[in-house]
């Protein structure tokens, strides 16, 4: 167990309803002598998609329990939705989405049967702006399940499981949803409609904190990447200012005369003009690429653990980054 | 409506929609057949064989006895198994992110265990009076003895299992309590009247609900006479009361701390271990 206490007074949480929804500063997490987290800072905005990256034990899954109050954290003043997490109640969280992994549980239940009865606990939380919880037959057609609506939940696959999972963190129309890992083991198909679902809630002001491995999900679904490493956030921006921040050269691919040619460029606009003037009609398969997520992720990863060195380096240059 | 009634409310819902899953899935169905028939074996093995100087069989002794140890062992072993089993596969976590989610989790078991028990009980007991002669055949005035023993058994026995169940790490470990409950059950004057045993092994069975649930039922449906064979020559219901009253008041007392205790310590991370371990040993 980790002793629970935080340190936020009244005079530091944020506006209450201010546009930002989650707010974490300085969050530490100790599991007895060791220091999962040790400083986590960021904040995201109503209706933003945030995902989180980092290798294994990195402390993914701990930052978002922290924030879904389900696990006490050691220090840092930590705010989502104008509430500490360690003392939300349940108005709170009716405001709250979570998407977990099931594996076996409610298998008696019937898809439509459970969606009603969990949604139900949200109708004393409905509001004139949101209406709670999503009308069943509606949520189930959102996620695909219309099929399977009276199937019973054991009898469900892997993918339709993944889809009542996601049917169930979003029953009570959340503000803020946390989803950890939401997509391990969906085919390409029901990846690809889950991305939709996720787009569509953003779309309407729900805010979206989420865990994954797949860097082409993360890359295609953020607003904002925050990668997690050495218990920091080492990185925080689009995928676009990551790979330029980690790396500002683009490789330069082409053939002359059927040879083939690489470059490394900063400036590969120019290059290529400077190509095309000299060799004209020699040069074919022209190729610019720049560094991609996954490289921009291996490459911070991989200097964060051979060696503190290049490792600092970079997180530092991540901090000074454009926000 | 306070939001806490509304979602007890619900979980009343939930309990009636378990009862119903239950009573229609062809593997629960023949788990209460198979108790029943499991139940009526010894009362084919006693015979006609009498009890001396109670004026009723030794199977009209067991029926009753074995109406109220099924009480016992429902409201304290399914209880306790459901709660481990739901912990390890998610059911109480995903109660715990819905609003008085665990509110109504909590009053869904309370309903679905009550009626599980009366279901295991009315079974063995419908067919077991076909079976031997003397049991519910007095009529209304000891039946309501059924009224407050049957509902204070289930007070004295479901908060308990609860207990047991937050306690334990894995349905496995409630599975190993079964040794202990069997042995218990040899103590408690379920399959012969107590008095047989040595004293000190009276005194044992006497602290634990089943040797007074078995009374209890007893108490209801065997006629008059066969008090005899009873410690004292009593149906006792003070003590009976007294004993039951003191399991139910430790119940109530001890499993709100504890399961709140439990429930507080449920997490995505610590499901996803003991889901990791649960599959390792299928693997």
């Amino acid at each position: 167990m980790t002793t629970a206490h935080a340190s936020s007074g009244a005079g530091s949480n944020p506006p209450p309803e201010s546009d930002t929804v989650i707010d974490v500063r300085g969050l530490r997490m100790r599991y007895r002598d060791h220091e999962v987290l040790r400083g986590v800072d960021f904040t995201a905005r109503r209706g933003e998609v945030l995902v989180l990256l980092g290798p294994n034990g990195a402390g993914k899954t701990t930052t978002i329990e922290v924030l879904e109050g389900f696990r006490m954290r050691s220090a840092g003043d930590v705010s989502v939705l104008g509430a500490d997490p360690a003392r939300g109640d349940e108005r709170w969280r009716a405001r709250l989405g979570i998407v977990l992994q099931s594996w076996r549980d409610h298998g008696k239940w019937r898809v439509r049967e459970l969606l009603d009865h969990l949604g139900s606990y949200y109708a004393p939380y409905s509001t004139a702006l949101v209406r709670r919880p999503w009308d069943v037959d509606e949520l189930i057609a959102a996620v695909g399940l219309t099929a399977q609506a009276h199937k019973r939940v054991g009898t469900l696959s892997g993918g339709q499981r993944r889809r009542l999972d996601v049917a169930v963190g979003i029953v009570g129309k959340p503000e803020t949803l946390f989803l950890d890992e939401p997509t391990a083991g969906l085919d390409p198909e029901a990846r690809n409609e889950f991305h939709g679902l996720v787009r569509g809630l953003a779309d309407e002001r729900t805010t979206v904190l989420l865990t994954t491995h797949d860097l082409a999900e993360a890359e295609k679904l953020a607003d904002r990447i925050l990668i997690l490493a050495g218990g920091r956030i080492v990185a925080d921006g689009s995928a676009e200012e990551l790979s330029r921040q980690v790396s500002g050269e683009a490789t330069v691919r082409w053939t002359r005369d059927g040879r083939p040619f690489e470059r490394a460029t900063t400036e590969p606009t120019r290059f290529v003009r400077r190509l095309f003037e000299e060799h004209g009609e020699a040069i074919g398969g022209l190729e610019v690429r720049r560094a991609s997520l996954e490289d921009t992720y291996l490459t911070m990863v991989r200097e964060l653990e051979t060696g503190n060195g290049p490792g600092e380096r970079a997180a530092r240059a991540f901090e000074e980054g454009p926000r | 409506m306070s939001p806490v009634w509304y979602a007890a409310r619900l979980g009343v819902r939930r309990g009636r929609t378990e009862l119903r899953q239950t009573f229609t899935s062809g593997q629960d169905v023949f788990g209460y057949v198979l108790w029943t028939v499991l139940l009526m074996v010894p009362l084919f093995l006693a015979g006609d064989e009498r009890l001396k100087g109670a004026g009723i069989s030794a199977g009209a002794f067991m029926l009753p006895s074995m109406v109220g140890m099924t009480l016992a062992f429902t409201g304290m072993m399914t209880t306790a198994q459901l709660l481990a089993t739901e912990r390890e596969d998610g059911t109480l976590l995903r109660a715990k992110a819905v609003p008085h989610g665990m509110v109504g989790h909590l009053v869904g078991k309370i309903v679905m265990v009550s009626g599980t028990a009366l279901v295991s009980m009315a079974l063995p007991l419908v067919v077991g009076v076909f079976l031997v002669d003397g049991v519910a055949r007095q009529g209304g005035g000891a039946l309501l003895t059924l009224v407050w023993v049957v509902p204070l058994g289930l007070l004295a026995t479901l908060p308990m299992g609860a207990v047991i169940g937050s306690l334990v790490d894995s349905p496995r470990t409630v599975g190993l309590l079964m040794l202990p409950v069997m042995g218990l059950i040899v103590v408690s004057g379920i399959y012969f009247p107590l008095s047989k045993l040595p004293e000190w092994l009276q005194i044992v069975g006497q602290v634990f609900p089943v040797y007074w649930l078995g009374l209890g039922l007893r108490a209801a449906l065997l006629p008059a006479g066969a008090v005899a064979a009873e410690v004292g020559a009593s149906w006792r219901y003070l003590e009976t009361v007294g004993v039951l009253g003191a399991w139910a008041a430790a119940g109530l007392l001890l499993a709100p701390s504890v399961l709140r205790r439990m429930a507080r310590r449920e997490s995505g991370a610590t499901m996803a271990e003991r889901h990791r371990k649960a599959m390792q040993r299928v693997g």
